[in-house]
């Protein structure tokens, strides 16, 4: 009698919200396959970045870098705001012109062909007013001359119940699956997404991350920005990290975990941390609410922060992540 | 490129036509001006003859009937002008005081038969030269003006800022990530436009035709290919002021720097003629002066392809101008 009772307003707007959140066990399976995010490139370069610099009268906001992606992985560049991560993923869409060197897609400088065969997400991008969903994809289809058919672009991207919607009349997470549902229609070899869910709430990015997974599986190239570390360690088998327009690690999200830390992290709130305690033999680095102490014997360490009294009710141990290698290797926090 | 072209077309005419507040503006603003006109317009003339004189100048006391009191005596340049302006009864009489003592008459007209008399009154062995021709209104003389504003608006504003905003809030930037030319891009543009000024001009003269009526005697067919030659040029006038900026306050300026000369030089409201020289080559350069001249010589004089065959090529002209202009400053993106 209720569910007869239901407007249709209130029945889509249920069907959304269900839409939006993810069961536990596509969590458990996002988890389970970030395990096999850290294997090593085994394909020649689709694309290669050399000695790029993109200068600004007052900044240089690229700095010389060099790397390249192997086809079919996820490359993640990760940096806080104003890294020169935009700019140089913008560099590598062919949308910015470098000051100086260089990009290639599959040994050649970018031309036609890349642009066929790339798909881009901006980290902003407005569409066409008055336009339906299914509208503004078949628009974005009609400039390719392959790709893949509409409704199968609907349908990867769950946007089948939106489909007939005005563009503009969509959610923040519902208008960055079209934007990600347009960045497909050419099926693209190639896929770059910048900042894919900045501003989106928690269940919208997760729903995200799926999608994403699901390209990855498909064997898409995928180059990927962001400042979320989990975002990277989950969907990225290979990341450069950059800070003032420079690349200052790069490797597998686990192997550079492995280069930079033999130790495990003890976290405590920062008042449980007396001021007496900062003369013990300890590494220890403040944060913003906590202080964290890094040791390879977590024995030793235990036994000397109960010799001073330290209280441990709040004590948290953990591995260490990609944000304790931002701070280790720049000094400050990843998102400032 | 079909392909493409076709794409940003569709859409973007989608865009417009569901932006039911803009289009039901641009379909009511010519109407309600030119019905406004006819009503200020459109009444009884106010009781003045007037006389066109082909004379090197007008020597009041030369010939008696340059004398009668409420007649206004206008230089005439050349018999062919005279000579359509009786036939259109904007002059009332025409007389030729070179020496023939000729004048010529219009026999439609109930103002010249008076003068008539008046003018053999005074000078008995004038030769007369009859012709026929109704009288044109000032609404029928206005009429190609207000569709031409209509175009003017729609085709600068109309695309101008539609090209800003997609600048703007990033669309370009987008569609620059695809295979999209910009020459593309502004093809699409100017032929999305063209189709919608073409369907609102056409939806205005067979609808104003027909609730008020107006004088034409010329080819519709030619009109046709006038009005599209009119408004590409000015569309793409239009692109080449959104090609590059990215303010709306000085698309806003640049806008009315070229709308308003063009309101007030283009002819839309009243006649050039007698204006100097140099404000008549002025007003030449914009298109609209070269639409409005050549649909008037169509609609009121019945001119042929070939008298208007000038201010074709010039519109056929500056639109590849404007175009190749628009296409090669054109920018994707705010930088």
């Amino acid at each position: 009698m209720i569910a007869a009772a239901e407007t249709p307003a209130a029945r889509e707007h249920r069907s959304q919200a269900a839409s939006e959140q993810t069961p536990p066990c596509r969590s458990a399976r996002i988890a389970r396959q970030s395990l096999w995010t850290d294997r090593p490139p085994v394909r020649e370069p689709i694309l290669e970045v050399r000695n790029l610099v993109k200068q600004y009268p007052s900044i240089t906001a690229v700095d010389g870098v060099s790397f390249s992606v192997p086809e079919g992985i996820c490359f993640g560049l990760l940096g806080p705001n104003g890294a020169g991560k935009t700019t140089t993923i913008e560099i590598m869409e062919g949308i910015l012109t470098p000051s100086s060197g260089e990009i290639r897609y599959r040994g050649e400088l970018l031309g036609p062909r890349f642009r066929e065969e790339a798909g881009i997400l901006f980290q902003k991008t407005a569409l066409q007013d008055f336009l339906t969903v299914r509208q503004s994809l078949a628009l974005f289809r009609g400039l390719y001359d392959r790709g893949l058919d509409v409704e199968e672009v609907i349908r990867i991207c769950a946007l089948e119940k939106l489909a007939t919607r005005d563009n503009r009349k969509l959610s923040g997470g519902q208008q960055q699956r079209l934007l990600l549902a347009i960045a497909l229609v050419n099926d693209p070899a190639v896929l770059f997404l910048d900042e894919p869910t900045t501003g989106l709430d928690p269940q919208a990015r997760r729903n995200f991350w799926e999608l994403i997974q699901s390209i990855k599986a498909r064997r898409k190239t995928i180059i990927l920005t962001t400042h979320y570390m989990d975002e990277a360690e989950l969907l990225c088998d290979e990341i450069a990290i950059m800070d003032r327009g420079r690349i200052i690690a790069q490797g597998g999200p686990r192997q550079l975990l492995q280069e930079h830390f033999e130790e495990v992290l003890l976290e405590l709130p920062r008042q449980d941390f007396p001021e007496t305690a900062r003369h013990l033999a300890l590494k220890v680095i403040d944060s913003s609410d906590r202080v964290e102490i890094t040791t390879p014997d977590l024995d030793t360490t235990l036994r000397i922060l109960i010799d001073a009294h330290v209280p441990l009710r709040n004590l948290r141990i953990r591995p260490p992540n990609l944000e304790d290698l931002f701070l280790e290797l720049t000094g400050k926090e990843l998102r400032t | 490129m079909m392909q493409r072209l076709f794409a940003i077309w569709h859409a973007r005419n989608l865009e417009f036509l569901r932006d039911r507040a803009t289009l039901i503006f641009t379909l009511l603003l010519p109407i309600m001006v030119v019905v406004g006109m006819s009503f200020v317009f459109g009444g009884p003339e106010r009781p003045l003859f007037k006389v066109g004189v082909l004379a090197p100048q007008i020597d009041r006391q030369a010939n008696p009937f340059l004398q009668e009191r409420y007649v206004a005596f206008v230089p005439i340049g050349n018999e062919s002008e005279g000579l359509r302006k009786v036939t259109h009864q904007q002059i009332d009489l025409l007389v030729d005081l070179r020496g023939s003592a000729r004048y010529w008459v219009n026999t439609d007209s109930a103002k010249g038969y008076i003068i008539e008399k008046l003018l053999l009154a005074a000078d008995p062995g004038a030769r007369r030269q009859p012709v026929t021709g109704a009288a044109v209104r000032y609404v029928d003389w206005l009429f190609p003006g207000i569709l031409g504003m209509n175009m003017m608006f729609s085709c600068l504003f109309g695309v101008g800022y539609v090209v800003l905003r997609y600048r703007k809030t990033g669309f370009l930037k987008r569609l620059h990530a695809t295979p999209l030319t910009a020459f593309e891009f502004l093809t699409a543009q100017v032929l999305s436009r063209l189709c919608l000024i073409v369907f609102v001009t056409g939806v205005l003269y067979a609808g104003i035709g027909a609730v008020i009526g107006f004088h034409s005697v010329g080819s519709v067919a030619l009109l046709a290919v006038l009005a599209m030659l009119g408004a590409l040029s000015m569309i793409a006038l239009g692109l080449t002021i959104a090609a590059r900026v990215s303010s709306e306050e000085l698309v806003g300026g640049l806008l009315n720097l070229l709308t308003w000369p063009m309101m007030l030089l283009s002819g839309i409201w009243f006649s050039l003629e007698g204006s100097p020289r140099w404000v008549q080559w002025v007003a030449h350069i914009f298109p609209l002066t070269q639409l409005l001249e050549a649909a008037r010589a169509v609609m009121l004089d019945g001119a042929g392809i070939a008298q208007i065959a000038p201010n074709l090529l010039y519109l056929a002209a500056t639109t590849l101008v404007f175009l190749a202009f628009g296409a090669w400053s054109f920018r994707w993106r705010i930088d």
